[in-house]
């Protein structure tokens, strides 16, 4: 949670005004939102990807196409059978957290592996990355895991110029089945072409009303324009917002889960994905789009019936009405 | 009830059932609330002799009575060759040694540990007989001496309102050796003892009285005869008086052995016999005092307690419970700091390990094996391992590590080194197997963050874990965790914000 250097910089802020501003601490968050609305029984649909890709497949909610899973220690042939044949794919553990153990492959050279930021992997690191996601490395307490072979997304275009060698997607922090916040995470060179902001990706908030950038953080910092790409983020317009938005509100009915945070990528041709969802989503979404979650949570939270029993498509109409941000200017 | 309200009642509960324990134990049982407090333990001992005529020899010795002011800690009892066993009858405590055939001079000892303790009062036997015999005074050269008992009993009484102050008054002019009466009175009964006289004219007045046996604890004091002091009848308690000086109440540091009743000693098949103590004082940890007084009465409370427990069996528990100390640290820095550490649980196990290796040499040792351990596990992700196996081979890595680290340090003369053992193996290698993967995911900065986050809540539970309070407190009274445990709730409810979120997200506020 802590950044050393960003840690020391500009001291601290008092506890009040971070209240009054509506911030979501990671107390609060575990004691009022995750130990509340989210029942343990559930958790299992969201921690373990597969469980994940079944259950949207029932709620016919899109997801990247599966290409295969190996439950038990894969021998190196099965696995090569698996990947000869393709050119662009990603390995992942079923049940890893925060993005670990993801390895993306994005095309071939001769017979080595290329990754996003150029790198050759051999088929013996493959097969090696393969063994280590099955004995449990990545996944939590060490618990043997399964290992899962996708589709690499073909990725929508739109984002080309925001995202470094690596690939964006949206997190949209469903509550209750309100999607209450957006934002956009962007891989720079800093963040080794990772979407993970404690790395230095760039968290861009997205306005519910309009899929529009309004505001940009990096490392804690506001930026106006990508540091790689030098593109201004006030002309990103995330396409097929309403689409989107009501993805992740469907994830509501999908998971059972109260709070939850849905990570989403655009694919060329069939629009929003959903890559994963989260059962115990982070609070750099705060920042990102520098604004506190805490109030729009509490608007929700004194709903009547009546309004929590709203069908996806009335849901999404009322958090853009009401979650509206300003443009960022 | 909300799970809130349940928290804070539970917490309530549990804190008021630790607290209420832990004041019993203090108050009750006398355990200290602090540690290092010392308390004087005294040990008498009482040495009977007498030669043995040849035949069958039987020694009855009175022994102390159960005294509120007084713990007796301990008894032992030294009688070579001699049939021993103590009896109780009529509210009296004899201890018997007898045997068949004894000769010459023959010694018997009894000793015991005494704790004084302070303010307890003298406790009243209310079983004492009040009965009056009165001393035969009827021959003709007896006619002064009644008289002059008479005279000291009648100024006595016209110098006073009641019992005690007459009591007061009459051993005042007993003590009074310009009194004509009292030195008549002295001179008559020449072979007696101040106090046979005292009570003799205590009973000529028809007051009940009697003879308590004692002794002044003084450190260092051998061959002590035991001294005297009177205790009288008002009517309606038992007064005690110093005869001397004739003052109400048990002189400080007295010992009171035997109170009224038979002779001190009886010693049947002998002679010369008689009656010795010596007296030393000890400065004993009060826990230990407490310890002893509780073991005699049974205490459930400390009987089934891991008091009862054999000592090295205590001695590992001493550090178990300490482990909840060091929780509550982890606790406190996640929740209210919001530190990283690699692994939740880990420093603890770390502290533990400098409680033993101590802090510095602990650190260095740790800093070392998880480099070198670093290094090797670089080494092995080359060779295309499986998990459980590279791991395995982790563990044997350290093993080899810490034995080489000892065998070194040895020979360098840095023995410190040697406590390299205390480390948990297993945690090391999966310590180095995660940072490992964390290098290769987040880099070496994570490494350092995660790895010195482990290593600042280790070194902080290790300094609150080895207080010297905290390890009294936990020890002693281990019902405290129970308040601990409350607390542990409590702070389960904070929603408040971490310290680490107040930097990080202060960008929010402009």
């Amino acid at each position: 949670m802590i950044q050393l250097p960003s840690f020391f910089r500009g001291g601290l802020v008092s506890p009040f005004a971070l209240r009054r501003l509506g911030v979501l601490g990671m107390n609060a968050r575990n004691v009022h939102y995750i130990a509340r609305y989210n029942d343990r029984d559930k958790y299992p649909i969201v921690d373990d990807k597969l469980n994940t890709k079944r259950q949207a497949k029932r709620y016919r909610i899109p997801v990247p196409e599966l290409i295969a899973a190996f439950e038990t220690q894969p021998s190196r042939k099965r696995v090569m059978d698996v990947i000869e044949p393709l050119e662009k794919f990603v390995i992942k553990p079923a049940r890893g957290s925060g993005g670990k153990g993801i390895l993306v492959i994005v095309g071939r050279d001769g017979e080595d592996y290329v990754k996003p930021s150029g790198n050759k992997v051999t088929a013996l690191d493959i097969q090696r990355h393969v063994s280590n996601i099955h004995s449990g490395l990545y996944s939590l307490g060490g618990k043997p895991d399964r290992v899962m072979i996708e589709a690499l997304v073909d990725f929508d275009p739109v984002f080309d110029k925001y995202s470094f060698e690596g690939v964006p997607d949206i997190r949209v922090i469903v509550f209750r089945g309100f999607p209450v916040m957006a934002m956009l995470r962007c891989s720079t060179h800093d963040s080794d072409g990772k979407a993970n902001l404690h790395q230095g990706a760039v968290g861009v908030g997205v306005d519910l009303a309009t899929g529009k950038a309004s505001h940009a953080v990096q490392r804690g910092v506001r930026v106006d324009i990508h540091p790689d790409t030098q593109m201004p983020f006030a002309d990103l317009e995330v396409p097929d917002w309403r689409e989107l938005v009501k993805l992740a509100a469907s994830c509501y009915e999908m998971t059972g889960l109260g709070y939850l945070g849905c990570d989403i990528v655009l694919d060329r041709k069939r629009g929003p994905l959903l890559l994963e969802a989260n059962a115990r989503p982070g609070l750099a979404i705060q920042i990102a789009n520098g604004i506190g979650l805490r109030t729009r949570l509490e608007h929700i939270e004194q709903m009547d019936l009546e309004q929590l029993e709203k069908n996806v498509e009335e849901r999404v109409a009322y958090s853009m009405d009401y979650f509206a941000a300003k443009p960022m200017t | 009830m909300s799970p809130r309200a349940q928290v804070y009642i539970l917490a309530a509960l549990l804190a008021l059932m630790g607290a209420g324990l832990t004041i019993y134990k203090n108050v009750e049982l006398g355990f200290p609330l602090l540690p290092g407090e010392y308390r004087t333990v005294w040990t008498i001992e009482a040495k009977v002799r007498f030669t043995a005529d040849g035949g069958p020899a039987k020694a009855a010795l009175t022994l102390p009575r159960e005294q509120r002011n007084m713990e007796v800690l301990g008894e032992t009892f030294s009688s070579s060759g001699y049939g021993f066993n103590v009896i109780r009858e009529d509210d009296e405590y004899r201890a018997v040694w007898a045997k068949r055939q004894a000769n010459g001079v023959q010694s018997l000892f009894y000793q015991l540990d005494v704790h004084q303790t302070p303010g307890a009062a003298l406790e009243q036997p209310l079983d004492l007989s009040t009965e009056v015999v009165k001393p035969l005074l009827g021959a003709r050269e007896q006619e002064a001496v009644r008289q002059a008992i008479y005279s000291l009993v009648g100024t006595a009484r016209e110098r006073s309102s009641d019992t005690r102050t007459f009591t007061s008054e009459l051993l005042v002019a007993l003590a009074d050796n310009r009194n004509q009466d009292r030195n008549l009175i002295f001179g008559y009964y020449k072979g007696r003892s101040y106090v046979d006289v005292a009570l003799l004219v205590l009973a000529a007045a028809d007051i009940p009285a009697h003879r308590i046996r004692g002794l002044y604890l003084e450190d260092d004091r051998r061959r002590l005869d035991p001294e005297d002091l009177l205790e009288i009848y008002d009517g309606k308690r038992w007064v005690v008086f110093e005869p001397l000086s004739a003052s109400p109440g048990v002189p400080k540091n007295f010992f009171i052995w035997q109170r009224g009743g038979k002779s001190l000693l009886d010693v049947e098949g002998g002679r010369n016999s008689g009656v010795t103590f010596s007296v030393i004082s000890n400065d004993v940890p009060a826990r230990d005092v407490a310890m002893l007084s509780t073991s005699q009465e049974k205490e459930a409370l400390v009987d089934f307690s891991i008091y009862s427990l054999p000592i090295e069996q205590q001695s590992i528990f001493k550090l178990i419970l300490l482990v909840p100390v060091g929780a509550l640290v982890v606790v406190l820095l996640r929740v209210f700091v919001g530190l990283r550490t690699s692994g939740t649980f880990m420093p603890v196990l770390l502290a533990i390990a400098f409680i033993e290796t101590q802090l510095f040499t602990g650190l260095a040792i740790f800093v070392l094996i998880l480099i070198l351990g670093l290094w090797i596990r670089f080494y092995l992700s080359r060779l295309n391992l499986l998990l459980v196996a590279r791991i395995a081979a982790v563990v044997v890595t350290v093993v080899i590590l810490m034995g080489a680290i000892s065998v070194v340090s040895y020979k360098l003369g840095i023995e410190q080194a040697l406590t390299v053992t205390f480390f948990p193996m297993i945690i090391l290698a999966w310590t180095i197997e995660r940072m490992s993967i964390v290098w290769e995911e987040d880099g070496p900065y994570e490494v350092v963050i995660q790895a010195g986050g482990s290593l600042l809540v280790a070194v902080i539970a290790w300094w609150v874990m080895t207080n010297r309070y905290i390890e009294h407190w936990t020890f002693n009274f281990p019902e405290l965790l129970l308040v601990l445990l409350g607390f542990i709730m409590i702070i389960g409810n904070y929603t408040g914000y971490r310290v680490g979120e107040l930097a990080r997200f202060r960008q929010l506020v402009r």
